[in-house]
């Protein structure tokens, strides 16, 4: 055993080991880029996750410290009841929450290489121990914060105290003072940890609970990114190649998703960082629920699905609240009977996480060859016969193209004014979270259908199969 | 200051590499990529392993039991717990053609 424990402390063989369970999470991450190969790739990086913890042990020589083994019995438990437990409809705190956990356990590992366990004395050891207990309780209580917000536990809307960028920015300025000058002046540790602790976990907190609704997709990602880099920093601190590769592909992975979403809703990463969201601070316009046009409902929506040719659905985050997606699809295949074609328009950031609308999607098995990204669909929506909205709002707001100074100006948006004839099925006409209002809702062609879309829906498709 | 060296420079080739390899995913699989990725971002489990059971062996005790004990549990949930769950999502992506079958 002990020749083994020597063999595997060898440099070379660790960097070898290290290497191929590297390249393994890659390939995994590589498969995982096509639908047909995902679950392959998924099981891949699940099984070098396992080679690594093996790895660990034994080349640690570990094997035999009887309490790790009580403890990650406990989390095996855990996650099992967590699996059991959770619906599919929950998915997007449920990331969440995992994602803070990650955090945490970059937090102690933090902790522990502060004091010199599992890491040596060092400059470099101190610094990264103190940016990864930082960035590690950001993650934590940023992302709690987020799954309480997803879970609807408090209000999704953007939440800012006075002055909120500029105490924002004061702490983030603090905190990269602390990680500087920690290692250069003789502070108590614990002062150190403290203070390290306090900043960053108010820091999380302000940040998420300035995020409104619509740049939630964009908050997730950002903070998965940062359970990435906290893990990535952790293992500079103890000095473990592993650690430092793996977590550091996640750390930029999610930062790339994080700018793929901030392109889309044409933002810059550091207004979101310091919380300049989307959501107008001066909401002076009224509702325009009083004004909207009624000529369109003389023309019986009915009869106009079933005339139609070319349908395009665009789902968004009501949809998701409202559970109505087994509807979507009932509504989507009623269509096809009668001759049409129905494809579904995904903006990039409709929902509360990357790709939302797909996952939805698909567990009411609708063909993700039906799903079109929106730079595929966008110019199909002036020869479609009617466009079905779905609990969407600020993604299909012509304002986005034309009132310059509204919050949502220059996002690019899906087509829907174009279609032929419009159905929306949202909850009310009130603006959405960007509170701009939906210049859309006085078009002539649009017809209302208000309410929960379950409800809704199931009255339209009652009607729809009457005669 | 090698290892340190070395550190860093992996920790910059994987980002890059990170970075090259999402760029080939579409958006249809970003929430399970997204869930993915969270799942490996419980890597840090390694970390608190062999820093709990060096704080076991050398160090206090009964503080290096409760944190890494803490420690161990979260990382190993977000572990097994994302890898579940992103597999139960991908479960449901499937074609058409699959059903008829």
């Amino acid at each position: 055993m002990n020749n083994l424990v020597d063999f595997l402390n060898t440099p070379v063989v660790q960097y070898v080991i290290s290497g191929i369970l590297v390249l393994l999470v890659m390939y995994g991450i590589y498969l995982m880029g096509k639908v047909k190969s995902a679950r392959l790739g998924n099981a891949i990086s699940a099984l070098s996750m396992l080679l690594a913890v093996i790895f660990t042990l034994i080349s640690n020589d570990i094997l035999d410290v009887w309490q790790l083994y009580v403890f990650l019995f406990i989390g095996l438990l855990l996650s099992g009841w967590i699996a059991v437990k959770t619906s599919m409809i929950k998915t997007p705190q449920l990331v969440a929450t995992l994602n803070g956990f990650g955090g945490l356990a970059s937090v102690i590992v933090g902790l522990f290489a502060l004091y010199e366990i599992g890491a040596d004395h060092s400059v470099f050891g101190q610094i990264t121990a103190i940016i990864a207990l930082v960035v590690g309780m950001h993650t934590f209580v940023g992302s709690v914060v987020a799954a309480l917000k997803l879970a609807q536990k408090i209000k999704q809307k953007s939440f800012s105290f006075k002055h909120h960028t500029l105490i924002l920015t004061v702490l983030l300025v603090l905190m990269i003072a602390l990680i500087v000058v920690s290692p250069l002046i003789e502070l108590n540790l614990i002062v150190i940890i403290f203070v390290g602790l306090v900043i960053s976990a108010l820091f999380g907190a302000l940040f998420t609970l300035k995020i409104g609704g619509a740049d939630m997709p964009i908050a997730i990602s950002l903070l998965n990114s940062l359970s990435g880099v906290a893990g990535a920093i952790s293992g500079l601190a103890i000095g473990n190649v592993l650690l430092v590769s793996i977590a550091g592909i996640v750390g930029a992975s999610g930062l790339l998703l994080t700018q793929i979403m901030c392109k889309a809703m044409n933002r810059r990463l550091l207004d979101i960082l310091l919380g300049k969201t989307s959501v107008s601070t001066q909401t002076n316009q009224k509702p325009v629920a009083t004004e909207v046009k009624t000529d369109a409902s003389t023309k019986d929506p009915i009869k106009v699905i079933k005339e139609a040719k070319k349908v395009i659905i665009i789902p968004g985050y009501g949809m998701a609240i409202a559970q109505a997606q087994f509807l979507v699809k009932e509504l989507a295949d009623l269509i096809k009977k009668n001759g049409a074609s129905v494809k579904f328009a995904i903006h990039p950031v409709a929902g509360r996480m990357p790709g939302h609308m797909n996952v939805l999607l698909a567990e009411v098995d609708i063909d993700y060859d039906d799903l079109y990204e929106m730079d595929t669909i966008n110019h199909e929506f002036k020869d479609s016969d009617v466009a079905i909205v779905i609990g969407a709002n600020d993604v299909i707001n012509p304002a986005a193209r034309d009132k310059e100074g509204t919050p949502i100006y220059g996002m690019p948006i899906l087509n829907v004014d174009e279609a032929k004839q419009v159905f929306i099925f949202n909850y009310d006409l009130k603006p959405g979270y960007s509170g701009v209002n939906n210049s859309l809702y006085q078009k002539n062609h649009v017809h209302f259908f208000l309410g929960n879309a379950k409800e809704t829906l199931s009255i339209f498709i009652g009607e729809m199969k009457k005669n | 200051m090698g290892l340190e060296l070395t550190l860093i420079g992996i920790f910059i080739v994987s980002t890059i590499v990170g970075y090259f390899l999402i760029n080939n995913v579409p958006p249809l699989l970003h929430t399970p990529l997204m869930s993915g990725m969270n799942a490996l971002s419980g890597i840090t489990l390694i970390g608190a392993l062999i820093a709990t059971a060096i704080g076991l062996k050398e160090s206090n005790p009964i503080i290096s039991a409760i944190l890494g004990g803490i420690a161990i549990v979260v990382a190993t949930i977000n572990v097994v717990g994302g890898f579940g769950i992103t597999d139960k999502m991908l479960k449901m992506f499937k074609k058409k053609v699959k059903q008829d079958e």
